[in-house]
């Protein structure tokens, strides 16, 4: 199987978040930055499958030059190349305009299959994948826990898009539903569908040989949505911060449940 | 006109619809309520109760299943026919799965999970929430209408829904919706039988979450539950990890929970967690992170480090 896989860099969850000046987007200079974790799922889930049907993983992101450091953990991980769509304004750019950047970028690669996260720690659109599908023409299937895929016999590649897929979708309050869908088709893949692999020294090294294709960012599809400005939420009034030093603030604490909440005896 | 699209499974309209609808009344103008499934004239009259120009039975054996394909080309027909300003979705996992191909096909702007509306001057302007809830964003949306727009599951109340003098007519809408053009082949819902625990009964719960680094500090987390006569529960994360069962797991795709106490140990409060356990009377924020958003919700906030507190909380139970 030919496996494309959509990933995307993030600031850190540990990351301070600043906002910048104008107050329209974060000041990220002195960020530290990361693989968005579904789209960590969906590669292993893109490693596992080739490992079982043989085949390519290609990893794909369009993001600024920074972006460059989670394709590079990815070839570490275990994918074969990577297509980096570089431009400066693709760090906070909205679904409509990454998801026709990446369309641009694999259309002409006949993928099996097109894999990505169900959606971003940052603006958390949830939009990309199911979007993308629509513009490669793919069938797409989301929120997906499980994926048991079988490509077009006889061939290790199904050039002709053959075969189909069986996937497990999460539906909400513990409910869970399979389906099958012909390939190709896109999955966006639900963070804890499998336990991640980490880049061993030897992925390490084996990545500096692999592949990053740069390609400039098209600039075929235009922003649906616009940030007009970012704010720090208000925390509720009635929240009582209990300050001191540990020993005092739990004090503080069992003393409150006990007498003003009586949730304890 | 907005058009809201109501969400149904089995027999059951979703919760999640009337926060829908009440959003659409409260940004003002006409509202128009759509349906679709098969065998759906019941729940239609239901939602007929709603203040609405109209609703709309959407039938077709096309979309007797919820699939992606049936319900992208029959809302594309009907959004067509209808020719709404906006067309507003609960954010349920069901509108994940189709919205942004229906936004897509019908090339038009989609602004997800959106919390608020803000309509003082001229354009609406949007609150979503960015990074996990860290931080709110205002948004506009660009480009001709309709706008696709979907709210967040608890942003609004269902029973602030405005209802009619009378209950609102109900048509039936006819869309050309092809069953042999769907992709997607699904077979029946099921619930994953081991779900042992269940934790909408517990009067007290304890929840972990990130902060709480590793497996071997899970001893801590379980002896102040004990001491508290509580259930242990986590956010997602810790469950993915393995680190404690998946019927453990509190949130969107968990369990939802309204204990008397929840004290939530190193969980940051991202949606998906607090539309599991916002119902909770008392809720207790333990977090290093004085920012964490979990803080928004809690009656009793501890920004500090849990690794001190709750051993102090364990040694000041126990006097």
């Amino acid at each position: 199987m030919k496996i494309a896989v959509c990933i995307k860099q993030v600031v850190t969850r540990e990351w301070q978040l600043r906002v910048n000046e104008a107050k329209t987007w974060i000041r990220d200079q002195d960020a530290s930055f990361e693989l968005n974790e579904p789209d960590a799922y969906a590669l292993e889930e893109a490693l596992r499958l080739k490992e079982k049907h043989g085949g390519e993983v290609v990893v794909v992101s369009a993001g600024p030059a920074r972006a460059a450091q989670v394709l590079r953990e990815a070839l570490a991980r275990g994918a074969d190349r990577a297509i980096h769509v570089e431009g400066d304004g693709l760090a906070s750019a909205d679904a409509f305009v990454i998801a026709g950047e990446l369309a641009a970028a694999v259309r002409d690669e006949k993928f099996d299959l097109v894999l990505a996260g169900l959606q971003s720690d940052d603006q958390g659109f949830g939009q990309v994948g199911v979007v993308l599908a629509e513009k490669l023409g793919m069938p797409s299937a989301t929120i997906i826990m499980e994926v048991e895929a079988s490509p077009s016999a006889g061939s290790e590649q199904a050039a002709d898009g053959g075969g189909s897929l069986r996937v497990k979708r999460e539906l909400e309050g513990g409910w869970f539903q399979w389906m099958t869908l012909p390939l190709p088709a896109l999955l966006t893949i639900q963070s804890g569908i499998n336990q991640l692999r980490y880049a061993t020294l030897k992925g390490i090294m084996a990545a500096k040989k692999k592949e990053i294709r740069k390609v400039s960012a098209a600039g075929a599809s235009s922003p649906a949505q616009k940030i007009v400005g970012v704010f720090f939420p208000e925390k509720g009034k009635k929240t009582q911060m209990l300050e001191g030093s540990p020993a005092e603030a739990a004090k503080a604490l069992v003393q409150k449940l006990r007498d003003e909440a009586r949730v304890i005896s | 006109m907005i058009l809201v699209i109501a969400e149904q499974r089995e027999g059951t309209l979703n919760r999640a619809s009337w926060e829908a609808i009440a959003a659409a009344q409260q940004a003002g103008g006409p509202v128009k309520v759509a349906l679709l499934g098969s065998g759906i004239d019941v729940l239609a009259g239901e939602l007929a109760a709603a203040e609405a120009q109209e609703v709309l039975a959407v039938e077709g054996e096309a979309l007797g299943a919820y699939t992606a394909d049936g319900y992208v080309t029959a809302l594309a027909a009907l959004i067509g026919q209808e020719q709404p300003e906006r067309v507003f979705f609960a954010h349920t996992y069901q509108t994940r799965d189709f919205a942004p191909a229906l936004a897509a096909r019908l090339e038009r702007a989609l602004i997800t999970d959106v919390t608020a509306i803000k309509a003082d001057s001229g354009a609406p302007v949007y609150v979503r929430p960015v990074f996990q809830g860290k931080l709110n964003a205002d948004v506009t949306a660009e480009g001709p209408a309709p706008h696709l727009v979907t709210i967040q599951i608890g942003a609004y109340r269902a029973d602030g829904v405005r209802r009619g003098a009378a209950a609102a007519p109900v048509r039936k809408a006819e869309v050309a919706a092809d069953a042999s053009a769907i992709r997607q082949k699904p077979e029946e819902p099921f619930k994953e039988a081991k779900q042992a625990v269940d934790l909408s009964q517990a009067e007290r719960i304890v929840a972990v979450g990130r902060g709480i680094k590793g497996q071997e500090h899970l001893k801590l987390v379980e002896d102040l539950a004990a001491a508290l006569g509580a259930e242990i529960a986590a956010s997602r994360p810790i469950c993915d990890a393995g680190w404690l069962p998946m019927d453990r797991q509190i949130g969107s795709s968990g369990q939802t929970v309204a204990p008397k106490l929840y004290i939530a140990l190193g969980i940051s409060g991202a949606i998906q967690h607090l539309v599991g356990m916002k119902g909770a009377r008392t809720i207790v924020a333990i977090n290093k992170d004085a920012e964490a958003p979990i803080f928004e919700i809690a009656d009793f906030g501890i920004a500090g480090d849990l690794f001190e507190v709750v051993p102090a909380m364990i040694a000041e139970l126990k006097k």
